[in-house]
């Protein structure tokens, strides 16, 4: 009965990855659960190991005011235990069965995934889809994994200047959206936040039609699609997650600088951060496309337009870099850097990049630049296709922040469509200095460089 | 009563977990003469193909220390006819991908291309291996580069550590250098010094082959013999020096004003060829490998908080070994860490593993062993690592059945062997309360 009601809700997608000369034969399958999750299977049969993936539609943008931190902070207590499972089970078992396990959290998802021998993966399903529903948190558990936090905030912020400087960027960046407020929250916050937070928080997201499964490995949807039935399929929907609205960013009026001294860098980096369109807020038009081939040609590796002008020409840089980061529920941000040499300051270095910035929005990218940056950008698509956990994150990604596999597998035409004055109207749209944070991070003063 | 429950609810937890390989490693010698193993496998239109050179940073000369690590930065910087600029632009044309590095004992090569770019991509490489240029512009460029890195890495807790410990464990033995160098040895290193090395390493004897993905026996080995077959025969590099073992307990304190101790441990360990090196290996996943589950990580990590990573690890090495870990935590936590670590080094040298301990860590092992093999470029990572350490083509098929023999008698004499009464070190950076140095 079940089964038929699903064939409804069923939409198969036959997906071509990059439908161009390599034709690739890569099919990602996915259909609906008649409690609203989704499910993507993607078959790779080359070992005989699959990896499953829950991502949930919530992540630290969404956290209430106060409570920063706490999707993170869940993310760790839902290795915690449930009903069946004893505190701190859930790894061990899933070890002693040959398995890996992690999870993450970013702004826009939070994402739980097991790699393990095939023919475990009911195993993993069950566990995993125990724990949507039945979590079980004590503060025995709670109160240790929350100095943990303390101490992976300390490992990966505190004890790192440009983590920190990251940060502060980030604030000053976003004035209202918050995105501005690091995933793992600050230490003011996560220092308080409490079981009952976790829970409430659990129970108003955690439900299976906030939740997308992927598995890719060695099976096939047929076979994923009862497994799916049986153990995500007959879970009710306790929650009606709040639709995801955020503060608007408002549109931005001053551009903003920041600057810190640590006596623990020792190496100077000047960078500047570009408020963007997400591929979701230009969505139909080419604009996100087009910044990740401005980012390609601004700044992709050594013969990029920044390196080869400010490293290898002007020799004031002995680094320099662009990047576009768009796959965001709100949205993205773009950003240039450049580390100057030893004892050089960072204005001339500042003035060439602004020099070079200028003449990109004025004058756009040649040709040439863009059939290069083209033809790079469709390549790392075949290159993401060696490793199918690779391909469930990209498709887990997508999923989670609203979009759809098309806009995965599609993404080769439309970056193969994208025109010269695409191009330029994108960085025009985007290079302007109102909506920006320049940042310096600079060795304390006094410090000697070599 | 709740053990009762999770066996009812997850009675395949007694199933022994080990899947068997889903792929054929041949043995291929092309027709110059130069061995590879290759995985043929067309799924993806791609190929990857790791190398190395035996002999690494450990044989840089005492005043260009940093050397070998230059190299692997010089070889896409202008090769041949093509300078630095127009090789880069060549490889970003073919989209192919080419990195080096170089460890203590080793340098290595990761080259992978698409299929329609194969030959092409070959030639580069084979060019980047044959005919580097040296040009004093990028030369420079590097140079900087390096040079910024090492005075990052001065500045990073994690690196201070781990280059504190291995000289305090080591001293002057080139194993306790830092691989990426020193800013004299840098500032130093000239093209000649580049070239010399370049002759030196980049030989057929020692050369070390995996290739996986889409290509077949008969086109690997002509494109190996365009690749490589035209370098020198004869290696000129030599052999380290045998590796002393630490011989005293010794804790040692960095200071810097940071709000986390970062603490590295480490005690005298085996080499791969050990008799006892699988077991040790086993030993270890009790110990602290393999995150959840292992005593470290239930002591330090899940029953007090203290770290959010704790580990321990087998360092094995051409001329020796050592067994190493690590953890951070607040200031004022370092004193209860360290006792833990020792605490607990000492009750698995006095008692070994549980019988359920054992058994856990084999099925994680055994079954676990496939996710090494999951893409192209992680399976060619793996066969050569087996090839440096002179496993053999079988290993593959045999490893399961090795971590399998180990028995509960075997791993309490390797635990008592490796780590009872052992001088165990400590390397602390950071302001760690109540901790005091010892020599």
């Amino acid at each position: 009965m079940i089964r038929s009601a699903l064939s409804a809700a069923l939409m198969l997608v036959f997906v071509l990855l990059a439908p161009r000369a390599e034709a690739l034969d890569v099919q990602a399958e996915t259909f609906t659960l008649a409690n609203g999750m989704q499910v993507v299977v993607i078959p790779d049969h080359r070992a005989p190991v699959v990896t499953q993936m829950v991502w949930y539609r919530v992540g630290a943008a969404d956290e209430p005011k106060g409570q920063a931190g706490i999707a993170h902070f869940l993310e760790h207590l839902m290795f915690k235990g449930t009903r069946k499972i004893p505190p701190g089970e859930f790894s061990k078992i899933i070890k002693k069965n040959g398995g890996e396990d992690n999870a993450f959290t970013a702004q826009d998802y939070t994402a739980y995934f097991q790699s393990i021998a095939k023919d475990r993966l009911a195993l993993a399903m069950e566990m995993e889809a125990d724990r949507m529903q039945n979590l079980k948190l004590t503060d025995a558990d709670v109160l240790p994994e929350r100095d943990v936090i303390g101490e992976e905030r300390r490992s990966r912020i505190e004890n790192d200047p440009a983590s920190l400087m990251a940060e502060q960027i980030n604030a000053a960046l976003y004035t209202a959206h918050p995105y501005g407020k690091p995933i793992i929250g600050w230490m003011s916050e996560v220092e308080k936040l409490t079981r009952q937070n976790a829970l409430d928080f659990y129970r108003t997201h955690y439900t299976p039609q906030n939740a997308i499964l992927i598995v890719a490995g060695d099976v096939t949807a047929d076979e994923v699609r009862p497994l799916a039935e049986k153990y995500y399929g007959v879970l009710a929907n306790t929650a009606n997650p709040p639709p995801r609205v955020r503060t608007p960013e408002p549109a931005p009026l001053a551009a903003r600088r920041v600057s810190m001294s640590d006596p623990r860098v020792s190496v100077a980096t000047l960078q500047r951060t570009y408020i963007a369109p997400s591929y979701r807020m230009a969505k139909g038009k080419p604009t996100a496309e087009a910044l990740d081939l401005l980012a390609q040609v601004l700044g992709g590796g050594s013969t990029s337009r920044l390196y080869r002008s400010l490293v290898i020409d002007q020799k004031i840089a002995t680094e320099a870099g662009a990047w576009y980061s768009g796959d965001a529920l709100d949205t993205g941000s773009f950003g240039v850097y450049a580390v100057p040499p030893p004892g050089q300051e960072i204005a001339p270095l500042e003035a060439a990049l602004d020099k070079a910035l200028a003449e990109l929005v004025e004058k756009g990218v040649t040709q040439a630049e863009l059939t290069l940056a083209k033809n790079l950008l469709i390549a790392q698509t075949t290159y993401a296709l060696d490793s199918s956990s690779q391909l469930a994150r990209i498709f887990g990604q997508t999923l989670a922040i609203g979009g759809t596999l098309e806009d995965v597998t599609g993404w080769n035409e439309r970056i193969e469509k994208v025109t010269l004055a695409d191009v330029q109207a994108a960085a025009a749209e985007v290079l302007v200095l109102r909506g920006s944070v320049t940042s310096t991070l600079l060795p304390a003063p006094g410090a000697v460089q070599n | 009563m709740i053990r009762m429950l999770l066996a009812a609810s997850f009675a395949w937890l007694l199933l022994v977990a080990a899947p068997a390989q889903a792929f054929t490693i041949k043995q291929v010698t092309s027709p110059g003469g130069i061995s590879a193993w290759l995985v043929e496998d067309h799924t993806v239109p791609l190929i990857s193909m790791n190398f190395s050179f035996k002999g690494g940073a450990a044989q840089d000369p005492a005043n260009t220390q940093g050397l070998a690590n230059f190299l692997t930065t010089m070889l896409d910087e202008g090769a041949g006819d093509l300078p630095s600029r127009e090789f880069q632009t060549r490889e970003q044309e073919l989209a192919m991908r080419l990195s080096f590095n170089a460890d203590a004992d080793n340098f290595r090569g990761s080259f992978q291309t698409l299929s329609k770019n194969r030959d092409e991509a070959f030639a580069m490489l084979a060019l980047a291996l044959n005919k580097p240029r040296f040009d004093a512009d990028p030369l420079e460029r590097m140079r900087a580069q390096l040079l910024q890195g090492l005075e990052m890495d001065a500045q990073d807790p994690e690196a201070i550590t781990s280059h504190a410990f291995m000289q305090q464990a080591l001293g002057d033995h080139p194993y306790a250098r830092n691989s990426d160098g020193t800013l004299e040895g840098v500032k130093a290193v000239t093209a000649d010094d580049l070239r010399a090395l370049h002759g030196r390493l980049f030989a057929r004897e020692h050369l070390l082959i995996s290739a996986v993905g889409d290509i077949d026996e008969k086109t690997l080995g002509a494109l190996l013999d365009k690749t490589f077959s035209t370098l020198p025969e004869k290696s000129g590099m030599g052999d380290v020096p045998e590796m002393p073992s630490p011989k005293a307990a010794s804790l040692t304190i960095v200071d810097r004003d940071i709000p986390q101790s970062i603490i590295q441990f480490g005690l005298p360990g085996i080499k791969r060829d050990d008799p006892d090196f699988i077991p040790a290996f086993v030993m270890n996943y009790v110990l602290g490998g393999g995150g959840f589950g292992s005593r470290l990580m239930e002591e330090v990590r899940e029953k007090r908080g203290l770290s959010y990573s704790v580990w321990s690890d087998l360092y094995p090495l051409e001329q020796g070994g050592l067994i190493i870990g690590g953890a951070a935590t607040r200031n004022e936590k370092a004193a209860e860490t360290i006792d833990i670590i020792r605490q607990e080094i000492a009750r698995l040298a006095a008692e070994g593993p549980t019988e359920q301990e054992l058994a856990d860590v084999k099925t994680f092992l055994t079954g676990s062993y496939a996710l090494r093999f999951t893409s192209g470029r992680k399976t060619a990572a793996q066969l050569l690592g087996l090839q440096e350490q002179q496993l053999g083509i079988d290993y593959v098929d045999k490893r399961n059945g090795l971590v399998n023999a180990v028995t509960l008698a075997d791993v309490k004499r390797v635990a008592e062997r490796l780590l009872k009464d052992k001088p165990l070190l400590f390397t602390v950076t950071g302001r760690p309360v109540g901790v005091t140095a010892s020599r």
